[in-house]
């Protein structure tokens, strides 16, 4: 299992010149090869989302990805939201209305809310606790979670 | 000089003030475990069977492997209880001779990588001849059934009895007996970071640094020193950003004494970082009980007496520290919760079973207990022919002090207010109308009431009331005001996602006049911390943020004693606020930085009448406080599939004084929705040969966004002379009231088929199987 390729990772505008084996994850490249640790991992099964990260702006379990699946692709974490110091309207809605307590969660929930309202703006209510319910969180219980994204999602709409 | 004002002018207590915790998670500058680079990465090999003995051990030629014959020198994981008949049985580090339970770590393999010590763990052949496995603990109480440990007979690791005098007249007296029999299934708390440990060995001080995910890193620096025969001095235990412990995290991860050990072997670093599958099979879980009740009630619906068997399957071990008499004893304690019933009669046993270790998760025992002794009320209320309000309405405490007939002391609590308050917030009349139009269309809501006490902030005299060798207990803080006049706040309590960093900083910022911006409160790092005992039971704000408060005063004292003499006021005319000390009455003021930078750098001004320097410390062991609740749910249950919809949930709470009202809502958010996770769809399921058949998130199932409904908060505040700061605990409300309010509303829905379901969890194969056995299922 030691034959390795190399590839690279275009992780938020950065290339990342990396060598692999095939089996390796994209979440475990992203973390280890490139030392991106904001994204997390919770079940490297496909359930919790704590690795969800956007590649060609769309969120993907990066634990379900192997890295040369991405290779050459736009790869967004949550280390890219920020603009220098200023931050991502999600990131600060979740401040504001304490969406995250321990925050293991969260580079997952910022990244796949990112994602889906940069596709669809004008999400209904219904259908964003669908998309919400695609990652676990097992400390807020939701509720402030659901409230950063609706305040999020009316401030990317205005600007 | 740094000016240490917005002139708020307001106190900081009781605002909902963003948290100083959250910047660095939401930009993933969070640090946690196993984001930590390491030389060595270790994987365990882990029992496929749940009993038996092991044969051979063999690895790969070359390969870095560790068995229990090379650990013979440590010493066994013991905790110890000096009452309640318990047994001391040891857990060894790695299994050594016998397994006994699926999950039990054999071997440790380690290699230069993650993926390559998997590889390895994989082709290290271990043969175990099975024998048989105890898996239910009425099983392991049966007649003649093998032991666990040898060293408990009939396998009862733990029993406790209390029978108030004069039980047996009152019982005879009762008009009315009524009985349940209540079980929770095994659960697993389920952070969604699950245990890592990092341990690195500096060879330039002998010494290792175990970063890991703990509650208490001062008494896992212990433990493991304990174990492994090692001064504490040379192990400094770091707890980093955790992501959530709920408990799990509390106990002693027979793991991390291997890292640690194995750091010092290899001189190396060495890390490990859990899977889902081995949270799910090996870490701590808990909740399994089952409890048989009796409630006797005179004519008019009140209760008399209380009877119970408690039985706690508590697995293959005994956790540190608390014991696995954890559940047992806090079931034998506090059953009788909120109701005023003066006879009491309950034998509470732990049972040894062959599967994995039970520990404390968000709640201890009281989801269980509340959920058994409120189906215990609403099946009094049915056979009263009234509201399951109005049972309670009879039976709630409400004059205090009140002791318990297990002489637990309860202070101020509002357990009829908050009750009223939940019943006129939901409009109950309203709501039965509308139950019966649903009915009529064949539509089948129900409403649940729990109301419960919830134990919080003891000090160190509750633990040693259970002969507990080791009492957890006070907490200390730290305070420093540094030459910049900047403030540290160095604590013993550990918190992992409670916010308690933001909530501390609020209550010293009041005591000395400073904005919490200026405040930096430091914790999870023995090198840095003073002992304390870490977080959890809902303690830290009471204990850390008591003893903050201490230190506090005692700073404000000495910076109104210079300020006095730098200004040339009396001490009485001085005040502080907004970062400067003021003379009242006169525009004479000087800010608090350079009171401490004359404390460090002009020490000779205050000619000896002043302690040179700016650390003061507090220290706190209370004995201990109630916050008190009641949850409401309402749910619908779909009779063809036994889906249970939970449409709305009410919380009114009364946890003392608010700190941070914000963080407090979102700490009753979380644990309501494992709560319902708990009472809905959570278990880990073993089945007869102790195979788990709940290792993936797939299987076991936390609730989504999709499943919790939107909670409305109500407060009630009783300040209560047990807390310093007039802050109750409040980290575990949600989760010990939200499963009993989700059982008795689904109760409440299935009325009308004469069923009850006294089972955590409600799953729909248990609704359904209910729902058929009533014959009425058309
Ligand atoms: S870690 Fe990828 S979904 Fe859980
Ligand atoms: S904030 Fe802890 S898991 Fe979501």
């Amino acid at each position: 299992m030691s034959d390795k390729t190399n590839i690279i990772l275009n992780i938020n505008g950065r290339d990342h010149a990396i060598s692999v084996e095939s089996r390796r994850t994209l979440a475990d490249a992203i973390r280890e090869e490139c030392g991106q640790t904001g994204t997390h991992i919770g079940c490297e099964h496909g359930v919790c989302g704590a690795c969800t990260v956007l590649v060609n702006g769309e969120p993907v379990r990066s634990c379900l990805m192997f890295a040369q699946q991405a290779a050459g692709k736009p790869i967004r974490t949550v280390e890219g939201l920020a603009k220098g110091d200023e931050m991502h309207p999600m990131q600060r809605a979740f401040m504001e209305n304490h969406g995250l307590q321990c925050g293991f969660c969260t580079p997952g929930f910022l990244m796949l809310a990112v994602g889906v309202l940069e596709r669809e703006p004008e999400i209904s209510d219904e259908n964003l606790i669908d998309v919400l319910s695609s990652n676990l969180c097992r400390c807020t219980g939701y509720q402030n979670i659901i409230k950063a994204v609706r305040a999020a999602a009316i401030e990317m709409r205005q600007s | 000089m740094t000016a240490h004002t917005k002139g708020s002018g307001t106190t900081w207590v009781g605002r909902s003030i963003r948290r100083v915790e959250d910047p660095a998670l939401v930009t993933g500058q969070g640090r946690f475990t196993a984001d930590l680079p390491a030389v060595h990465w270790v994987r365990f090999v882990r029992s496929s069977v749940a009993a038996g003995a092991i044969q051979s051990i063999n690895a790969p030629d070359g390969a870095g492997i560790v068995t229990a014959t090379d650990l013979k020198a440590l010493k066994p994981i013991r905790p110890m209880l000096s009452k309640f008949n318990y047994v001391a049985v040891g857990q060894p580090i790695l299994a050594d001779g016998v397994v006994r339970f699926t999950g039990e770590a054999i071997a440790a393999v380690y290699a230069p990588g993650k993926d390559q010590a998997e590889d390895l763990a994989d082709q290290v052949e271990v043969e175990i001849s099975e024998t048989t496995a105890l898996i239910d603990s009425m099983d392991a109480l049966a007649d003649g059934a093998p032991l666990v440990h040898d060293e408990a007979k009939g396998n009862v690791i733990v029993e406790g009895r209390i029978k108030t005098p004069g039980f047996d007249d009152v019982w005879t007296t009762a008009h009315k007996v009524l009985r349940v029999d209540g079980r929770s299934r095994r659960q697993n708390a389920t952070p969604m970071e699950a245990r890592a440990g990092h341990a690195a060995y500096d060879a330039s001080t002998g010494r290792v640094t175990l970063t890991c995910t703990t509650q208490m890193p001062h008494l896992t620096r212990t433990a493991v020193c304990d174990i492994i025969g090692m001064p504490e001095s040379d192990l400094r235990v770091i707890a980093p950003d955790v992501g959530g412990g709920f408990g799990q995290k509390m106990s002693l991860a027979p793991e991390y004494v291997l890292l640690v050990w194995l750091a010092r072997k290899l001189r190396s670093s060495v890390a490990w970082t859990e899977d889902r599958r081995e949270n799910l099979i090996a870490s701590f879980h808990s909740r399994d009980q089952h409890v048989e009740l009796e409630g006797a009630f005179d004519a008019n619906g009140r209760l008399l007496a209380l009877s119970a068997d408690i039985v706690a399957n508590v697995g293959a071990y005994s956790c540190f520290p608390t014991t696995c008499g954890v559940e047992p004893l806090m079931a034998l304690a506090e059953l009788p919760g909120p109701y005023d019933v003066r006879a009491y009669h309950c034998l509470s046993r732990g049972v040894l079973t062959h599967t994995c270790p039970m520990a404390p998760y968000r709640g201890v025992s009281r989801p269980v207990i509340t959920f058994v002794l409120e189906r215990l009320m609403d099946k009094a209320a049915a056979a009263f022919g009234i509201e399951p309000t109005e049972i309670r309405r009879r039976n709630l405490i409400d004059k205090f002090p009140y002791t318990s007939a297990t002489g637990l002391v309860f202070d101020d609590g509002s357990y009829k207010e908050t009750m009223e308050m939940a019943v006129s917030a939901i409009d109950l009349p309203a709501f039965r109308k509308r139950q019966q139009t649903a009915r009529d269309k064949g539509r089948y809501l129900g409403i649940g009431f729990a109301t419960f006490s919830e134990r919080t902030g003891y000090g160190s005299p509750a633990f040693a009331a259970r002969g507990m060798a080791i009492s957890p207990g006070f907490e200390t803080v730290h305070l420093t005001i540094d030459p910049s006049g900047f403030v540290e706040a160095r604590i013993g309590a550990s918190p992992h996602g409670q916010g308690l960093r933001t909530s501390l900083a609020q209550i010293i910022a009041d005591e000395i006049g400073i904005d919490p911006e200026f405040i930096k409160v430091v914790h999870g790092d023995t090198d840095r911390s003073p002992y304390g005992w870490g977080t959890f039971a809902s303690r830290s704000l009471v204990l850390s943020g008591g003893a903050s408060l201490l230190a506090a005063q005692k700073i404000r004292a000495k910076l109104v004693k210079m300020a006095s003499h730098m200004l040339e006021a009396a001490p009485e005319d001085i005040t502080l606020k907004s970062g400067s000390a003021h003379v009242v009455g006169t525009d004479r003021s000087i800010t608090i930085a350079s009171m401490a930078r004359a404390a460090y750098h002009q020490a000779h001004i205050f000619k000896g009448e002043i302690e040179p320097g700016m650390t003061e410390i507090g220290s706190y062991d209370p004995s201990g406080t109630f916050s008190n609740a009641c949850h409401v749910a309402i749910v619908e249950v779909d009779i063809d599939t036994g889906r249970v919809e939970v449409e709305k949930f009410l919380v009114a709470e009364d946890a003392g004084l608010i700190i941070n009202p914000m963080i407090a809502d979102g700490q009753v958010h979380g644990g309501v929705a494992q709560g319902i996770g708990n009472a809905l769809l959570e278990e880990i399921i073993y089945d007869e040969t102790g195979n788990i058949l709940s290792s993936t998130l797939a299987d076991f199932l936390p609730p989504t966004a999709r499943e919790i409904p939107e909670i409305e908060m109500h407060h009630i505040e009783t300040l209560t002379g047990n807390s310093i700061t007039k802050a109750k605990g409040l980290g575990e409300g949600g989760a010990i009231g939200a499963p009993a309010a989700v059982i008795s509303a689904i109760n409440d829905a299935l009325s009308s088929f004469g069923v009850s379901i006294d089972e955590m969890p409600a799953t729909p194969q248990r609704i359904r199987a209910a729902l058929r056995s009533s014959g009425k299922l058309t």
